[in-house]
């Protein structure tokens, strides 16, 4: 199958045109040593037909299974309004809006994800979106040096163990010292933080609602840092927390970055996931990656454009803020259709999470399986049965992912599962969980 | 234009929550839950509307020609938006166990061993988010290889035509950018390059063919001008949609390279991403990828998680799996005459537009170029310049070629046509850059103060930049 619409004659006579004989004549300042005249070993070309066979047994090839874990990626409903829209040929085959005439309706919507991930986190900046949660941090960390020029960071353990290893490769690459903090009880103590931090500490990175699900006393730790040049960051991995908490902006961090796949965009194996960077006013332009913004038009009209691009790769080339160009746009555009779409109910839908987790909770603790942690939570929280990974797995055969198992990432934590609810958890599902777990609890 | 804020109806809603008997237990404490949220209130038919509305003022690929040089906007196909969307991939949670997720783990293990006999290379990580994170994840690689060898090298060659994002990502990794610069006919000068030539240099980044739209004809002296010096010769993988199917990237001596899958591969780019970008090593680079890798052992698949001399991990997950599967799909439609002929249609249509169009513009390095080459201002009447130029092409239903780019042109203008543009399309583009030039000709205003038929007319960028405004509420 091919899709280049060109005759046999068209090819004739624009070769002739050109003054070559062949199609391979095009291709003269190619080294003759090198040029492949052979084919490529790859499988057989398939029709369409048979190419949407093949992947429907690739994609048959995963097992469905009823998941009952997040740990940064969570399986949300998307409202069949966020496909639709996001559907739509003019926004999901256009490129970067470098000509904002013709580039409107993804700039637009950008603005407002802009405005809507400031609202959520309290925040006066967001940009247009980055790769992922983990990079967002990583930028997130690189931003707080060019604010205060400090290189050493303290985080907490219960930050993501992928995020705080990504923070790692970028900080090795920039000759950042991390410093990692436990979290014991399940929450960061303050008393921990403190004894880490130094004059040199260019920020203090805290997760909240963190890895264990856990909510993060943010406002103190703030407390803790005021008066000082070290950065408050705070990561948020489940955005749908942001409703329903106060926002880390309003508690005094400085950056807020972290993952808005919740928002609108299919959980996909990890990718691709929304990553979001938003921060202070005076980050404005520290930010990497694209910011839109508004202005007006030749007949006085709003209208919307790439901004503040001095910052940028292809302007300050070595000197930019970042080499970022392509974000997720159209994953950004999906969260902002299904933010537009649930407005101010999306707190609802979070009280919903929580209490769905809640059910969940104490629906497993009637069958004596039981918290470790008592720290409040939003819609995850760790518990721990013998035998955690036998039974985990005895569960895949039943149809669930139960959690994710905790002791390859903390060794201390042995024999505990990261469990997680959204409104894709229904009261009769979290039954059933309750009546299969039991039974392999017992077998 | 109205924002979604501007028609907040407090009071009506788009959507509602499931009415399930949920009791309210382990309530939050008071201190961490705010008192609502400020998000507009709009019903589901304005929520459509207003969203097909601005659809409506937006340019892709299906709307027409999309001449974006170097950033290949060819047509994706419908078909690899359907096998992205299957729920076996699209609801798959990352952290499903290998045994539970082997048919995504074979698409991933798959389209790494395609692009690896499509470019040469022995491996490739599908992990990096974009292009710009497949060449920093590359640069890091760099600098992993030779603190493994316990070589201090400081400093990264890269020609005056390069990306932006090159220098940008050495800079991210403590690496100095030295820049090459490139002779009259477009090649690295190559006795500058010996000239800058130390025990310094831990490598060169070059895009091939360059962003001239040219094929280097001195690779293999560079290559071996590199080797000689112990020097890592690294490919950005920008333009593979030239040469692939017709030479391999380690037949040229890069030891390493990314992929814009987005491009060469047919994936929608989403006004901005999600793309990826592959790096592919050769094998004396492979222990420095990023974990985890896929790979498989009997025919079982699994992600590789036990590599020491990783640089580390360089994404939350695996990187965009469903960008993967377009490409995927794309890759096993197309086949090896396919992926051959995408080269050869690339090449000849964007000959056959600067053979159109030299005529009538300035084309500063007149050889045969590859899928794309560059113009200059140089000759337009009456002032008229190149942003105006892509200004006034929007009034024509094109999307303007990329400007300003390469810099080492003089007002240039990129034009990159792709394979999938008809010769019907080519000529109708033709004769609207000719039109153009006589109107700079007639009636300059005409082009100064153009587009006039888009949904909006010219936009002010530069108060944009001076009295940024980058929310709704400041706005206000």
């Amino acid at each position: 199958m091919s899709f280049i619409p060109t005759t046999k004659k068209d090819t004739e006579d624009m070769l002739e045109l050109i003054g070559v004989t062949s199609l391979d004549g095009l291709f003269s300042d190619i080294p003759k040593e090198i040029k492949h005249i052979g084919a490529v070993d790859l499988p057989e070309a398939l029709s369409e037909i048979e190419a949407d066979m093949l992947l429907s047994r690739l994609s048959d090839g995963n097992r469905r299974l009823s998941v009952f874990a997040g740990g940064g990626a969570y399986l949300h409903y998307v409202p069949p309004v966020v496909d639709q829209l996001a559907n739509r040929s003019e926004f999901y085959t256009a490129y970067t809006p470098y000509q904002p005439e013709v580039s409107q309706g993804t700039l637009t919507a950008i603005f407002e994800f802009q405005t809507m991930m400031c609202r959520l986190s309290g925040t006066e900046v967001t940009n247009a979106s980055m790769y992922d949660g983990a990079t967002a941090l990583s930028e997130a960390a690189l931003m707080s040096v060019r604010d205060n020029k400090k290189t050493r960071f303290v985080i907490s353990s219960a930050v993501n163990p992928r995020y705080r290893e990504v923070l790692s490769t970028y900080g090795w690459a920039n000759d950042l010292e991390v410093v990692t903090v436990p979290a014991a009880g399940g929450v960061t103590s303050l008393a921990d933080i403190a004894a880490r931090l130094n004059d040199e500490t260019g920020a203090v990175i805290v997760q909240s609602p963190n890895y264990f699900g856990s909510i993060e006393d943010v406002e103190a730790i703030a407390g803790k840092l005021s008066g000082t040049k070290t950065n408050l960051i705070v990561v948020v991995t489940e955005p749908l927390s942001m409703a329903l908490l106060k926002s880390p902006g309003s508690l005094g961090a400085d950056i807020v970055c972290g993952e808005a796949q919740a928002f609108g965009n299919p959980v996909g194996f990890g990718g691709p996931c929304l990553g979001f960077l938003s921060a202070k006013n005076r980050f404005m332009r520290k930010m990497p990656g694209r910011l839109v913004g508004k202005t007006t038009d030749s007949k006085r009209n709003d209208a919307y454009v790439l901004t503040l691009q001095t910052r940028e790769q292809h302007i300050r080339r070595d000197r930019a803020t970042s080499n970022i160009c392509t974000n997720q746009g159209l994953c950004a555009l999906r969260a902002q259709v299904y933010l537009a779409l649930l407005g101010s109910r999306l707190r609802d839908m979070a009280i919903l999470n929580h209490r769905l987790a809640g059910l969940l909770k104490r629906t497993l603790s009637e069958i004596g399986v039981t918290p470790v942690f008592d720290a409040p939570y939003f819609n995850e929280f760790v518990v721990r049965v013998n035998n955690a990974r036998k039974i985990r797995d005895a569960l895949f055969d039943k149809g669930y992912l139960v959690g994710i198992l905790l002791e390859d990432d903390y060794p201390d934590l042995t024999d505990c599962l990261l469990l997680a609810c959204t409104e894709l958890n229904a009261p009769p599902d979290i039954d059933a969980l309750a009546i299969d777990l039991k039974a392999s609890l017992t077998s | 234009m109205k924002t979604i804020f501007d028609i907040d109806t407090p009071g009506v809603s788009g959507w509602e929550p499931p009415r399930w008997d949920v009791p309210e237990e382990d309530e939050i404490p008071k201190k961490y839950l705010n008192n609502g949220i400020h998000l507009p209130d709009v019903g589901e038919v304005d929520v459509v509307r207003h969203y097909t509305e601005l659809s409506t003022m937006n340019f892709g690929v299906d709307s027409g020609m999309y001449p974006l040089g170097s950033c290949t906007m060819k047509y994706n196909p419908k078909i690899n938006e359907k096998t992205a969307s299957l729920s076996g991939f699209a609801t798959l949670h990352p952290l499903t166990p290998d045994s539970l997720s082997q048919g995504a783990l074979e698409v991933l293990y798959e389209l790494g061993g395609y692009l690896c006999r499509i470019t040469g290379m022995d491996r490739f990580t599908l992990s990096p988010a974009a292009g710009a994170h497949g060449e920093l994840a590359g640069v890091m690689v760099v600098r992993k290889y030779f603190e493994k060898k316990k070589e201090g090298r400081t400093t990264i060659l890269i020609p005056d035509s390069a990306h932006g994002t090159n220098p940008a990502s050495v800079n991210m990794c403590g690496f100095e950018v030295r820049e090459v610069p490139s002779s009259e006919t477009g090649d690295v000068d190559v006795t500058a390059l010996s000239d800058m030539m130390d025990d310094d240099v831990a490598a060169m980044m070059l895009t091939s063919p360059n962003t001239l739209g040219l094929f280097d004809r001195n690779i293999l002296t560079i290559a071996k001008i590199l080797k000689d010096h112990g020097a890592l010769f690294y490919c950005d993988g920008a333009n593979l949609n030239a040469v692939m199917g017709k030479a391999k990237i380690t037949d040229m001596g890069f030891d390493l390279m990314h992929i814009n899958l987005h491009k060469t591969f047919s994936t929608p780019h989403g006004g901005g991403g999600p793309g990826a970008g592959p790096l592919g090593v050769t094998k004396e680079l492979e222990p420095f990828l990023p974990a985890p890798l896929v790979d498989q052992k009997d025919g079982v698949f699994f992600l590789d998680d036990d590599r020491p001399d990783s640089i580390g991990r360089i994404h939350s997950f695996y990187g965009n799996f469903l960008v993967c599967v377009k490409a995927y799909t794309y890759i096993r439609m197309l086949g090896s005459d396919g992926i051959r002929k995408v080269a050869e249609h690339a090449v000849l249509n964007a000959n056959y537009l600067m053979h159109r169009l030299k005529t009538d513009y300035d084309l500063p390095i007149d050889r045969p170029c590859m899928h794309e080459f560059v113009l200059s201002d140089h000759g337009i009447p009456n002032n008229v310049s190149t942003n105006d130029i892509a200004k006034r092409i929007l009034d024509y239903g094109f999307h303007a070629p990329t400007v300003y780019f390469p810099l080492l042109i003089h007002g240039a203008m990129m034009i990159e046509p792709t394979e999938t543009e008809s010769r019907a399309t080519l000529d109708r583009f033709v004769e609207a850059m000719q039109e153009i030039l006589r109107e700079a000709q007639r009636d300059p205003d005409l082009i100064k103060t153009a587009p006039h038929t888009t949904p909006i007319g010219r936009v002010d960028a530069v108060t944009a930049a001076r009295k940024p405004i980058l929310n709704y509420d400041a706005a206000e």
